[in-house]
């Protein structure tokens, strides 16, 4: 287990290494951030001190190793456009996108776990094929499609719902959260319909599959000849023998829509960190970005390391090596 | 014996008939079998893969999933007809009244449970004991079946036993709850031979233990004939021949039987070939009119094409349906 953990730690130092490298040497060829932060009449020896001051006169290189070198000491480089410390700038906005993550993933396994045991155990009812029909349009249709209209129904025209924004948060343990206040879960709810509805689709898919694999098995059978309820039978042996590809989309899925949930953020305009991250883009912000994207790597990291950890939980045949 | 077997044998099958529609015509898997079963006894339910053996015990338990179904007959477990029963019903039998170990020991745990939760599934299935007094079933009953250190064992997961030890583990799950007829599926088919006897001794010291009767499905007469007290022998979802175990396999009367005991390996004999059933089971989607055994049948005439045999008495116990059957001394 302790050899376990060693490793997936050298691995993780290596894939943030590598992430780190990838996305310094892209940004290098894209885009000059000195013209996004000096006016547009800057002579050039105003744009010349700009590059100085940015540290961007010197080879990339030397830029790369002094990026390492501070990051090594905490320093994780400042924006160039907020002036302000890079880390900061993600970590303020972290807690509104990941709570909406939450409720989107909760959203998402509530209703995908159920329907796709339902779907699996009868493939040939009429209820599975409009279950299967409608995930279908749960995995095709585009996001911002689905985030309009539902602003068009339920808050244009029926004015259940606030179409943007965050609404009231109260402070916990120092973070600004929304799912403390009513107005906090009002503001939050189409943004997280609408940023669950592909991930209900593939989870409800991929259960429905699992257990029409788990179905076909004797022991299903057994379960059946010892005397055991349907619901025993499907819920306790079937779908904890299909849960395992359930569960790995499931992390993939959740670290997807805490990395780039940008989409759904734009249009419901949640002050969330994929906002962020476009906004640099745009700006050739590029501190923020590496930082942004190594703690993307990150995020997946630990979240394949966790998924690794509940296969264990699931099937005792698993071990960690 | 107990009084209401005068009246009742423990289970009596009749007429029963289980299709499966599928696309490429209907399956008559069981076509129309009958066969009763009294307390304490041991039947063997005898034929070639494919001869709808399975589909019975199946759809004792009510266990025939769409496309199956049950189309016609009676199965009656002291009186009480099981095919009109409810779900809920049949779910308080299996299990409790009549429960079934299954060919592949290998497959038939649930790889994500322990031992014990499957073993204990069962007692808070069908008893009110507490947990502590299942827990101490669950240790006895995996004792009773030849596990050692039972207590330790419960903990363990199915792959973490030998094929045989799993089956031994199925087997304490169906004897748990006590049942008053255990359907065994190719119990020992899926196990090395020197396995199999080990299996087939404690099955049979499990039944007389516990009084229990037992239905044996196997295509092995060799193993029906050390532990039935009946045969039933099944060709194409048709009972084609039943009597005491002794007279089915001294002096069988259809040929089909005698075929089947003809293939069985004589290790007192040195032959150079074994005996063989020629040709192969017909399409049962698509049954010859008459006998189905006919084509592959030394003894068949024109009758046997046009006319389908019925169950008849022959000699001693035995049932037959043959219009030209073997009398003691006849070879095929």
């Amino acid at each position: 287990m302790l050899g376990y953990l060693l490793k997936r730690l050298i691995q993780m130092v290596l894939v943030l290494w590598i992430v780190s490298v990838i996305v310094f040497l892209m940004m290098s060829f894209t885009g000059d951030p000195v013209f996004m932060v000096v006016p547009i009449d800057a002579t050039d020896a105003e744009i010349a001190q700009a590059r100085r001051l940015l540290g961007l006169d010197q080879s990339i290189l030397v830029q790369y190793w002094k990026f390492l070198t501070s990051l090594l000491q905490g320093d994780f480089g400042r924006s160039y456009v907020f002036r302000q410390p890079a880390m900061t700038l993600i970590l303020e906005r972290l807690p509104a996108t990941v709570e909406m993550v939450i409720v989107a993933m909760v959203l998402a396994v509530v209703v995908a776990i159920p329907l796709g045991v339902y779907a699996g155990a009868n493939p040939d009812g009429r209820l599975s094929r409009m279950i299967m029909a409608g995930s279908l349009m749960g995995i095709s249709l585009p996001g911002f499609w689905v985030g309009m209209v539902l602003i068009y129904l339920f808050a244009v025209t029926w004015g259940v719902f606030p179409s943007s924004g965050r609404g009231d948060t109260a402070e916990i343990f120092g973070l600004r959260i929304s799912l403390a206040t009513w107005d906090g879960w009002h503001h939050i709810a189409l943004p997280a319909i609408t940023l669950s509805l592909g991930t209900m689709a593939i989870l409800l898919r991929m259960t429905r599959a699992g257990m029409m694999e788990v179905s076909r098995q004797d022991f299903m059978k057994f379960a059946r000849a010892k005397g055991a309820t349907r619901r025993d039978v499907l819920y306790k042996h079937g779908l904890k023998n299909a849960l395992i590809p359930v569960v790995t989309i499931f992390g993939l899925q959740l670290g997807d829509l805490i990395a780039f949930a940008t989409i759904t953020e734009t249009i419901f305009s949640w002050p969330g960190m994929g906002k962020l991250l476009i906004d640099s883009i745009y700006r050739a912000d590029r501190p923020v970005i590496v930082v942004y994207l190594m703690l993307v790597a990150l995020i997946f990291v630990v979240i394949n390391f966790l998924v690794d950890i509940v296969y264990t939980l699931i099937d005792p045949r698993i071990t960690l090596k | 014996m107990m009084a209401n077997t005068a009246q009742h044998p423990l289970l009596e099958v009749r007429d029963l008939h289980t299709y499966f529609h599928t696309f490429s015509g209907t399956v008559k898997a069981v076509n129309g079998v009958s066969f009763a079963i009294n307390e304490g006894e041991v039947m063997g339910l005898v034929g070639e893969s494919g001869g709808g053996k399975s589909v019975v015990g199946f759809s004792i338990l009510g266990l025939i999933d769409s496309p199956g179904r049950i189309e016609a007959g009676e199965i009656l477990l002291e009186g009480q007809n099981l095919v009109a029963a409810g779900e809920d019903r049949l779910r308080a039998i299996r299990g409790r009244e009549i429960s079934m170990v299954f060919q592949d020991p290998m497959t038939s745990l649930n790889p994500l449970h322990t031992v014990g939760k499957q073993m204990d599934e069962v007692l808070r299935l069908h008893s009110d004991l507490d947990a502590e007094a299942r827990h101490a079933a669950c240790v006895e009953m995996l004792e009773s079946v030849g596990i050692s250190r039972a207590a330790d064992r419960l903990k363990a997961y199915p792959h973490q036993f030998s094929g045989g030890m799993r089956q031994r583990v199925v087997i304490a799950i169906a004897m748990l709850a006590r049942p008053k007829l255990i359907i065994a599926d190719e119990p020992t088919t899926a196990l090395d031979v020197t396995i199999q006897s080990q299996i087939l001794k404690l099955m049979r010291a499990q039944i007389a233990d516990k009084g229990a009767s037992m239905i044996l499905i196997t295509h092995d007469l060799a193993v029906v004939s050390e532990m039935a007290d009946h045969i039933t022998v099944l060709y194409c979802g048709n009972v084609v021949e039943r009597g005491r175990t002794r007279d089915v396999i001294e002096n069988p009367s259809h040929p089909y039987t005698r075929g089947l005991i003809d293939s069985i390996p004589d290790t007192t004999k040195r032959l150079d070939r074994l005996s063989q059933i020629p040709g192969s089971v017909p399409d049962i989607r698509n049954l010859p009119h008459g006998c189905n055994f006919r084509d592959r049948c030394p003894r068949a005439q024109a009758r046997c094409a046009s006319e389908e045999p019925k169950l008849m008495p022959q000699h001693a116990s035995l049932m037959a349906a043959c219009h030209f059957p073997l009398e003691p001394g006849d070879t095929a």
